[in-house]
């Protein structure tokens, strides 16, 4: 399928507006979207939604369990109405699976899962809106809730997909783009700038690889910023409202409102 | 800056982030939340948390984690599974803690070993489901966890219904067993987060002096695992859900859950009238 899109105009603008190695704008929030779990956050890339869920580390329920550490679950489910086209997918769905296993194995070498024999994390990834760029997103938002649950790892881990345009290449792509360019999906932990993960599904031209690799994880320590700085605010948050001093008064509501465990509505005596 | 980024003399608490470089391994060790990067030894945060240094330890205690029992905690927990000799009870930590069936007191409160018999009628003390109130006894080399409920004070909990908290939030008290005098309501805060709210009932000092005597038989401790709740009067049903709520709420702000901070919040609550009270 070709498009008759302009991908890259002369102004050397994208589709979207943006720039070659522009991002999208990103968004995050972390912990009190889903109640019950011990983590969870929920990461806006662009149109693209994603928001991930931690339980754990727990008792393994059904087998599964190895004595010398956790071992780690992932589920993805996509939302039926977050596409142009509405379709329900099972469980069991190719595609799914893909997105699952690629995000648990970026995780394993990552979380430091000797320190809970015998024990189990899960991870929920829910793909509310889809707009390119989910397995990249998951991964944001998984890191993210990862860190929300408490559980130790090495570093974040960051994830950005890079495609490119006859020789010129795009950074983070959206839908259009991420089905007709050659595109590169890395997620790198930003500290060490080791990769992770760096999935190719697409044919590329061998000798353009290596730029856009190298564009993606230099890409990657900007996403890291963005999401060192949402932790740290929530961390020093969190840690003042422990030690009281947090004052509440209505403007800062929202922000005072950590967990977020209880609606408006059933706050009203 | 000397080792430790940021641990001078002040009062600030230090956060590290995931991945964040907090001591050089020459002249710290590390411990809990932190670990050690081969390349540039240095001391690097695995979680996001406060840093914490003690002499030459320094350590990160997360934000928000599971609860990691210790002993002597006392918790409240679900019984999820019946097995040889014990009761799998889940407790919120990383794996499920066991029961043992020596760690029990039996009905009546009679003093013996415990037989083959008493092995097979488990399912009368404690049912797969059933919520629990125990002390941690010891930790296992594994790291796994046995529990006790030897106590008039320890055992089946009924009457009442289960708020689920952050552990961190629950603070260390004298005694974890509260009384709202003015809402007629006990609370068990559980260490691990799990918080019982309960139709108030008066504890009885003589029974627990004949156990501390050990007198033992003859006791009517008969309601001890009763699984069938008591009359609970619609005011009483109306505060425990109040009290709930209350609990929640304090917890969706972090604020730390003590005797002394849910029994201010009560009484503010308390204090406006009752009609403008969910159902008053």
């Amino acid at each position: 399928m070709s498009s008759r899109l302009e991908l890259l105009n002369a102004g050397g603008f994208r589709v979207d507006g943006r720039k070659q190695h522009e991002l999208r704008s990103i968004s995050i929030k972390l912990g009190g979207s889903i109640e019950g779990c011990d983590g969870s956050a929920e990461v806006t890339q662009g149109l693209t939604v994603v928001s991930a869920s931690v339980f754990g580390p727990r008792e393994p329920r059904l087998g599964g369990q190895s004595h010398d550490r956790a071992t780690i679950n992932v589920e993805v489910s996509l939302s039926p109405w977050g596409s142009m086209e509405r379709k329900r997918r099972n469980k069991g769905d190719r595609r799914l699976l893909e997105i699952a296993s690629a995000i648990r194995s970026t995780f394993e070498p990552v979380v430091h899962t000797h320190l809970y024999p015998r024990s189990q994390i899960d991870i929920f990834v829910q793909v509310l809106q889809q707009d390119g760029g989910i397995l990249p997103a998951s991964i944001n938002a998984t890191t993210l809730a990862l860190m929300d649950a408490g559980i130790p790892m090495q570093d974040f881990v960051t994830s950005l997909s890079c495609g490119i345009h006859s020789t010129s290449p795009l950074l983070d792509l959206n839908n259009v783009e991420e089905s007709d360019l050659p595109n590169l999906t890395v997620a790198v932990l930003p500290r060490t700038a080791k990769v992770t993960l760096a999935s190719l599904e697409t044919r590329l031209h061998v000798e353009r690889f290596e730029e856009i690799f190298r564009l993606a994880i230099d890409a990657c320590q900007v996403l890291h910023q963005e999401m060192d700085l949402a932790t740290r605010a929530r961390t020093k948050l969190l840690v003042s409202a422990m030690g009281g001093k947090l004052s509440i008064d209505k403007d800062s509501d929202e922000e005072a409102r950590v967990g977020g465990l209880l609606d408006d509505d059933e706050m009203e005596y | 800056m000397g080792g430790v980024a940021g641990l001078g003399s002040d009062r600030d608490l230090t956060i590290a982030c995931t991945g964040e470089s907090i001591a050089s391994s020459q002249t710290f060790m590390r411990g809990h939340g932190s670990y050690l990067d081969q390349e540039t030894s240095s001391i690097l945060s695995s979680v996001c948390g406060t840093v914490e240094r003690v002499n030459k330890l320094v350590s990160v205690r997360p934000v928000r984690t599971r609860y990691s029992p210790e002993v002597g905690d006392l918790v409240v927990g679900r019984v999820t599974e019946v097995g040889p000799r014990r009761w799998k009870v889940d407790i919120g930590s990383k794996s499920d803690a066991a029961l043992l069936l020596s760690s029990v007191n039996l009905p009546g409160g009679v003093q013996r070993r415990k037989l083959e018999s008493d092995e097979l009628q488990m399912r009368n003390f404690f049912q797969e489901g059933d919520l629990l109130v125990a002390e941690v006894q010891s930790i296992f080399h594994d790291g796994s966890v046995g529990l006790h409920t030897r106590s008039l004070r320890y055992g089946k909990l009924r009457n009442g219904s289960l708020v689920r908290l952050a552990p961190v939030l629950i603070q260390r008290l004298k005694s974890h067993f509260l009384t709202l005098p003015n809402a007629e309501v006990d609370i068990v805060l559980g260490l691990n987060g799990y918080v019982w709210v309960a139709k108030h009932i008066p504890f009885d000092v003589t029974k627990a002096e004949g156990e501390a005597s050990g007198k033992g038989i003859g006791m009517d401790i008969d309601g001890v695992y009763s699984d069938v709740n008591e009359e609970i009067p619609i005011h009483v049903r109306r505060s425990i859900s109040r009290v709930s709520h209350l609990l929640k709420l304090l917890a969706s702000y972090q604020l730390p859950i003590s005797d002394v901070i849910v029994q201010k919040a009560y009484d503010f609550l308390h204090s406006f009238s009752s009609e403008n009270l969910v159902g008053g």
